[in-house]
């Protein structure tokens, strides 16, 4: 794997092994020490245009725990804010000798004009790129799946037949893009609950289900529950009346969790809006994996990492 | 130094076919079309060999982008005209939003007098409709009109005229001097930070979308507009097939409305933005498919009267960038003819006569430009375009004489290729080739002062 830019390009073997390799780094966080030395004397610059903490301390740990030099570059407040373009931020890293970059960004493809630019030859990573893909994300989250659904025996497996429900802000969500195509490539079938202003206006490409709502969809019993943030921005542009009325059609407050199929498992890729999209009750109970998520999204990072960055990637 | 030259020079193109079909020798002397015939000879007139070329009257493009003033890091009026003349142009309309904007008589004046200066083609200034393209007040349209540039399209493109009130008045007020409001069809709030064409494509790849309705309810809000206050319309870069719908309604209703086509949204679809190659990022989006086929079909009935190129250089910076930092706009002076053979005369929708009304007569007409336009008739200005349809090539940087590289084309094969222009009489592009500025600007005063 040369770059992690999409999951929409990435085949079901593809995934088994990214995903078989992060229970390899997840064995290793169980360990006294955390450490492998895989990726020593490798350069990561964790290239954020777009404030995340989270997401960039996870990367940082996941390369940290390869023992990589991790150099984070926040682009918020830098010479980028001020006008820099990307291509000289791009070139800058390459002079000073990035292996591999990590980029979120606030436009949609910039992770991949900056993989074929020819700017910079370092693996490119997609660490969220405005409304397109968080492939890392989608990872993490079909790991956490594989890992409540079939526990020590998860290697190897797929997600054939599992359904998952997505709800809320589709429109916007590159979470929900990248968990469709990771999802549907792995056996899954993929349902979304949304109000219609925020669903795209045209999804007749997308292998999935489509609907309004998530009383039916709690009915029918899924496997899988994930509830999408709702960002402020989005209250004051009449994609819904108010907030009260959006937890009240789309939310899954406690009503509806407790109608919800007893095993089915409760996501949300954080961080959350309680008592908006998902109820406290929700969040915090056995069956929400909100927590695993978090861990299990450096073991993915270390996986994704190894892959582009060990010695033995291939450099076509 | 130029080297001299007389105002008598003349020309004797041998064996061109003209548009109809039939094959002529055209002499050009004085600046007209002087015979046409088969067998013409006239001592000390230069020969062109012609065979094989279609001469087709002086390209006339009613919609350019020149940049000058304001932004001549991105294309000045020289620079422009020279891409217009290497594209087989002798006319371009200059759009208004320039720096200051062409809103007043002061600044289209200036524009024409760049035009004439370089002398590679008639360059006609567009008017702003409101002041500052702000979209507020009317600009001086009456002083623009009177003024030695003689305006008679106005247009705020690169924004729509939204305000339904504002855009009354312009349609009203114009029609003092004959003038015509050339919009530009985007509701304001329904693109608000678009990126794409809004449908499957632009879900799949979170790029907001600009959907077909925010041009379509515009120029329907305007033809009903046109037909009310009894004014004449014309609908810059159509992009949507609904638009050719709203369009033929009108015109069959008999509103005076007349609507262009750019090359672009004749060739290309959207699925071009997959790689998020900012080349390819224009506004209008690129369409679907069925919108390229629907727009097609509309220029071949005459729903869409002409093809204008919206010529839109930029800085290499400006499109070396992510897709939503890059600006909108592709330069098309150069490939116009080349992408309208490609796209509408290789298939059958149009034969050559057809590119002659579409993008010589008609917009011409459109824009009451005397002198350009005309049949290749004896007494008509020498205004002439010799293109080699046989000819193909992989277009690449060679193929521009402007300023800007922000073609969709390059490393595309194209069909034909401009072999020679003749602006009032004098050539400016000859062998394929463009003609030094110092020579053609010779040209150009000999002329003037002939
Ligand atoms: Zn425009």
């Amino acid at each position: 794997m040369r770059h992690l830019l999409s999951t929409k390009t990435i085949s079901r073997d593809e995934a088994i092994v990214l995903l078989d390799i992060a229970e390899d780094m997840a064995d290793v966080a169980g360990r006294e020490v955390k450490k492998l030395p895989t990726l020593r004397g490798k350069t990561v610059v964790n290239l954020f245009f777009e404030d995340s903490t989270r997401t960039r301390i996870s990367f940082e740990a996941a390369a940290k725990r390869l023992s990589a030099d991790v150099i984070n570059f926040s682009a918020k407040g830098s010479s980028v804010s001020k006008g820099e373009s990307l291509k000289d931020t791009a070139q800058t890293l390459a002079a000073m000798g990035a292996d591999g970059v990590v980029i979120r960004h606030h436009a949609s493809g910039a992770p991949l004009v900056l993989a074929e630019s020819g700017w910079i030859d370092a693996g490119i990573i997609n660490a969220g790129d405005g409304t397109h893909e968080h492939p890392t994300q989608a990872l993490l989250d079909a790991f956490t799946i594989r890992r409540r659904l079939h526990g020590a025996a998860s290697r190897g497996r797929d997600l054939d037949g599992v359904t998952v429900t997505i709800v809320g802000d589709v429109l916007h969500s590159r979470v929900a893009r990248s968990n469709l195509w990771l999802l549907t490539t792995l056996g899954a079938q993929v349902g979304f609950v949304a109000p219609p202003t925020l669903l795209p206006a045209d999804t007749s490409a997308w292998p999935a289900t489509f609907g309004f709502d998530l009383d039916a969809a709690i009915d029918a019993g899924p496997d899988v529950i994930m509830m999408l943030r709702i960002q402020a921005e989005r209250m004051s542009a009449s994609f819904f009346p108010n907030p009260r009325e959006y937890a009240r059609g789309w939310g899954l407050d406690d009503e509806r969790f407790a109608r919800l199929r007893a095993d089915s498992i409760v996501m949300h890729p954080g961080p959350m809006n309680r008592g908006l999209e998902i109820s406290s009750a929700a969040a915090d109970s056995a069956r929400s994996t909100v927590l695993e998520q978090v861990a299990n999204g450096v073991s993915v990072r270390m996986a994704a990492l190894y892959l582009l960055l060990s010695g033995d990637r291939e450099d076509s | 130094m130029p080297k001299e030259r007389a105002d008598n020079v003349e020309y004797l193109i041998r064996g061109a076919t003209l548009p109809d079909g039939t094959r002529s020798d055209i002499l050009l002397a004085g600046g007209r079309v002087a015979e046409l015939g088969s067998g013409l000879s006239r001592a000390g007139a230069s020969p062109i060999d012609a065979d094989g070329l279609v001469a087709l009257p002086g390209l006339v493009d009613l919609h350019t982008h020149l940049r000058e003033p304001g932004s001549e890091q991105s294309e000045t009026v020289l620079t422009g005209s020279q891409a217009a003349a290497r594209g087989g142009f002798t006319s371009v309309f200059a759009m208004a939003n320039t720096s200051p904007v062409q809103d007043t008589a002061g600044v289209v004046e200036q524009v024409l007098a760049l035009g004439e200066q370089a002398g590679y083609v008639t360059v006609q200034p567009i008017g702003a409709v409101t002041v500052g393209l702000a979209g507020r007040q009317l600009a001086e349209l009456g002083a623009m009109a009177a003024s030695r540039a003689r305006v008679r399209v106005f247009s705020d493109d690169g924004s729509c005229v939204a305000d339904p009130l504002i855009m009354r008045r312009a349609l009203e007020y114009v029609k003092a001097f004959d003038g015509v409001i050339a919009q530009h069809a985007q509701d304001p709030r329904l693109t608000e930070k678009a990126q794409m064409n809004e449908g499957a494509l632009s879900a799949e790849l979170g790029l907001t979308g600009w959907p077909a309705v925010a041009e379509e309810s515009i120029i329907a809000r305007d033809v009903l507009l046109a037909e009310h206050v009894g004014s004449r319309l014309h609908v810059c870069h159509v992009s949507t097939a609904g638009s050719v719908d709203v369009i033929r309604w009108a015109k069959a209703r008999g509103i005076n409305v007349t609507a262009e086509v750019t090359p672009h949204h004749l060739l290309l679809t959207e699925e071009l933005v997959v790689g998020y190659d900012a080349r390819f990022k224009v506004n209008p989006p690129l369409r679907r498919r069925e919108d390229v086929e629907a727009l097609r079909a509309g220029l071949a009935d005459g729903t869409i009267d002409i093809v204008a190129t919206d010529h839109a250089p930029h800085p290499t910076e400006a499109k070396d960038c992510e897709w939503d930092a890059a600006a909108n706009g592709m330069v098309g002076l150069e490939s116009a003819l080349s992408v309208v053979h490609a796209s509408v005369v290789a298939n059958g929708h149009l034969d050559w006569a057809d590119v002659a009304r579409v993008l010589s007569h008609t917009p011409a007409r459109i824009g009451r430009l005397d002198g350009q336009g005309r049949r290749t008739e004896v007494g008509a200005p020498a205004e002439l375009t010799l293109y080699d349809p046989s000819a193909s090539r992989v277009f690449g940087t060679g193929d521009l004489s402007g300023k800007g590289v922000n073609s969709p084309y390059l490393a595309m094969t194209l069909p034909g290729r401009v072999q020679a222009t003749f602006h009032q009489g004098y050539p400016t592009v000859l062998d394929g080739a463009l003609l030094p500025a110092a020579e053609v600007a010779a040209a150009r005063s000999e002329v003037g002062h002939g």
